[in-house]
């Protein structure tokens, strides 16, 4: 018995080694952006790998927020990340209760059509001209609309909203509530574990809006804040940040685009601890998948 | 029993319209989901003629000429049909064969750790990437590996190493999207099967250990097959979705020096039809590329029902 205990122990020791190991190299890229971000920048270009400096310094924040288009492209995502949310939540839970009732009738032929949207698209170019004929590009509320809810988030909620009984409804038609005011009184307060689990991943998927802003918002005073990063960082194009006050000294570009990095991942880790009271639970409805 | 009948038969009379009228308002509540679709995903689905038309914007749908399956026939004699066939594809079996098992690999250990705050440090920490946007891991990538001031380089040619290029380099490309693939979901994959594995009855690991079985040979006789059946199901729908890469990932890695094997479907209808302003032939394209995805979809799906009580859809 003592050979196998002590061979349990080693495996113990192993597996927990092997799982560290990729905690790290998962958490390093993060780590290290977020630690050269606050460098100062001379320190920076003298050593080839900073791990800790010795020497903090914001320069780099304080640059970046003096520019005229950084903070307004994280204000376009604050907008899209809570008005976007906001709409969604209201959309796809509405939708998504009223396909659980069984009397409404045609529910099952509008599910299989929400559920043909997921397997079917037609394609980046008709959404691009549709778009274009609704008068909508160069405007934020394209980004909103397109992306309001999907078949996928409708089917799941629906699958929530299949737990509260009708019985409840009847109730509350009883009592003088029709269906809009009951589902605003009554429905939607006991829906707020699903609402908070939904809403921060709608958050979450708004706030890394990229492509429909991309295809749809040409303005640049328009650009959330991931296609700033994209421009600034990996077309790395300098005009992208405006005009900037010419008494104030960049610093290196690298600490730069590492403070934006950092501004950009911050909501998300902010919004992370709450995440994750909600999301393995999220995830799991995801991959029974309707 | 007979009182019920004409009740119920009673209950199903009144017309479609009727019914609608006396829940007027829950029809309500589902209108502006069901504009939605409607607007964003059904009326789109029009725009789909243009494949077959010689369309051109000022003339728009109404008047632009027609033209049949024109722009098909140009696409499959186009020598970039063959490549971005041969990309997609790459890329998604890349995928296949070493980001797939890993999830598994990784639950699998992290079933095994004993410290409940151990593990759930460790999960915290490698479910974070996938929350993470496309722009932010492109970003990371460059930061670390680009050949003039990555990282990566800066220490290899301080030790006296040459510097690589790892961003530029076609024959490694689609190897550096499967590793940023596994970097941002490798961990998010494991919930599935952990959940799977929670399953598990714990008496049957007791009766192992009885038998004088080891912690491999109980992973590898208890709780592998105890997941297999999600293996399966999340195996055949990886195969309906093989047309499926991420658009956003390849589209922010390409460059010209990996055009050759970075272009994909998605990425040739952006570029040739946003960018060039080929609509019709870039909606066919677009269009061939969602016939055949849904195809694969639908017999992934039948495959899965087989394998599976439940099924999919």
């Amino acid at each position: 018995m003592p050979s196998k205990r002590l061979g349990d122990r080693g495996f113990q020791m192993a597996n927990a080694a092997v799982l560290g190991l990729l905690s790290i190299v998962t958490a390093f890229p993060l780590y290290y952006v977020f630690v050269v971000s606050f460098t100062d920048p001379i320190e920076y270009l003298q050593k080839p790998l900073v791990l800790f400096p010795e020497r903090w310094s914001l320069a780099s924040y304080s640059y970046l927020l003096s520019t005229p288009a950084f903070p307004k492209a994280l204000g376009v995502s604050a907008f899209l990340a809570t008005v976007g949310t906001a709409c969604s939540l209201i959309v796809t839970s509405a939708l998504a209760f009223t396909l659980s009732r069984r009397r409404m009738r045609g529910r099952r032929l509008i599910q299989l059509c929400i559920l043909f949207t997921i397997l079917f698209g037609p394609g980046i170019i008709p959404n691009y001209l549709l778009i274009k004929e609704l008068s909508l590009i160069n405007s934020i509320w394209s980004v909103i609309l397109v992306s309001l809810t999907s078949g996928w988030y409708v089917i799941l909620m629906r699958g929530f909203y299949d737990g509260i009984p009708e019985e409840l409804d009847e109730a509350a038609a009883i009592d003088g509530c029709n269906d809009i005011a009951s589902f605003f009184r009554i429905i939607l307060p006991l829906s707020l574990p699903a609402l908070a689990a939904f809403g921060l991943f709608f958050a979450v998927s708004f706030w890394n809006q990229y492509f429909n802003a991309l295809l749809y918002l040409n303005d640049s005073d328009k650009w959330p804040i991931q296609v700033l990063l994209q421009n600034m960082l990996i077309d790395a194009s300098s005009s992208s940040l405006g005009e900037v006050d010419p008494l104030m000294k960049p610093p290196p570009s690298e600490t730069l685009k590492m403070a934006a990095v950092v501004i950009a991942i911050a909501p998300i880790v902010a919004v992370y601890p709450f995440l994750q009271k909600h999301f393995a639970k999220g995830a799991m409805v995801g991959s029974i998948k309707g | 029993m007979q009182g019920v009948r004409p009740a119920a038969s009673k209950a199903a009379s009144p017309g479609l319209w009727r019914s609608i009228v006396k829940d007027k308002y829950l029809y309500m509540l589902a209108l502006p989901g069901l504009l939605y679709f409607l607007i964003f995903k059904y009326l789109p689905m029009w725009g789909i003629l243009i494949a077959f038309q010689d369309y051109s914007p000022f003339l728009g749908m109404g008047k632009s000429e027609w033209v049949g399956l024109e722009h098909f026939q140009r696409f499959f004699s186009n020598p970039d049909f063959f490549m971005l066939f041969r990309n997609t594809m790459g890329i998604s079996l890349m995928n296949l064969f070493l980001f797939f098992p890993l999830p598994i690999v990784l639950s699998l250990l992290l079933n095994e750790v004993r410290s409940e705050l151990y593990k759930r440090t460790v999960q915290s920490i490698i479910y974070l990437p996938h929350f993470l946007s496309w722009v932010i891991i492109a970003s990371l990538s460059f930061m670390l590996l680009s050949r003039a001031d990555g990282v990566i380089n800066q220490l290899l040619a301080a030790f006296g190493f040459e510097r690589v290029d790892f961003l530029t380099n076609p024959d490694g490309f689609w190897l550096l999207l499967t590793i940023q693939s596994i970097w941002k979901e490798a961990g998010w994959g494991t919930i599935v099967f952990l959940a799977a594995m929670a399953g598990v009855n714990p008496q049957l690991y007791e009766a192992a250990r009885m038998d004088g079985a080891n912690r491999l040979r109980q992973m590898w006789h208890i709780t592998l097959p105890a997941i297999r059946n999600v293996i399966v199901i999340l195996l055949i729908l990886r195969l309906g979705d093989i047309m499926e890469v991420g658009f956003e990932q390849v589209f922010l890695m390409y460059n010209g020096a990996v055009s050759e094997v970075g272009e994909v479907f998605d990425t040739y209808v952006y570029r040739v039809g946003v960018q060039q302003g080929e609509f019709s032939y870039s909606t066919a394209v677009g269009l061939f590329k969602s016939l055949v995805g849904l195809a694969l979809v639908l017999l992934a799906n039948s495959l899965a029902k087989r394998f599976g009580e439940e099924g999919v859809y």
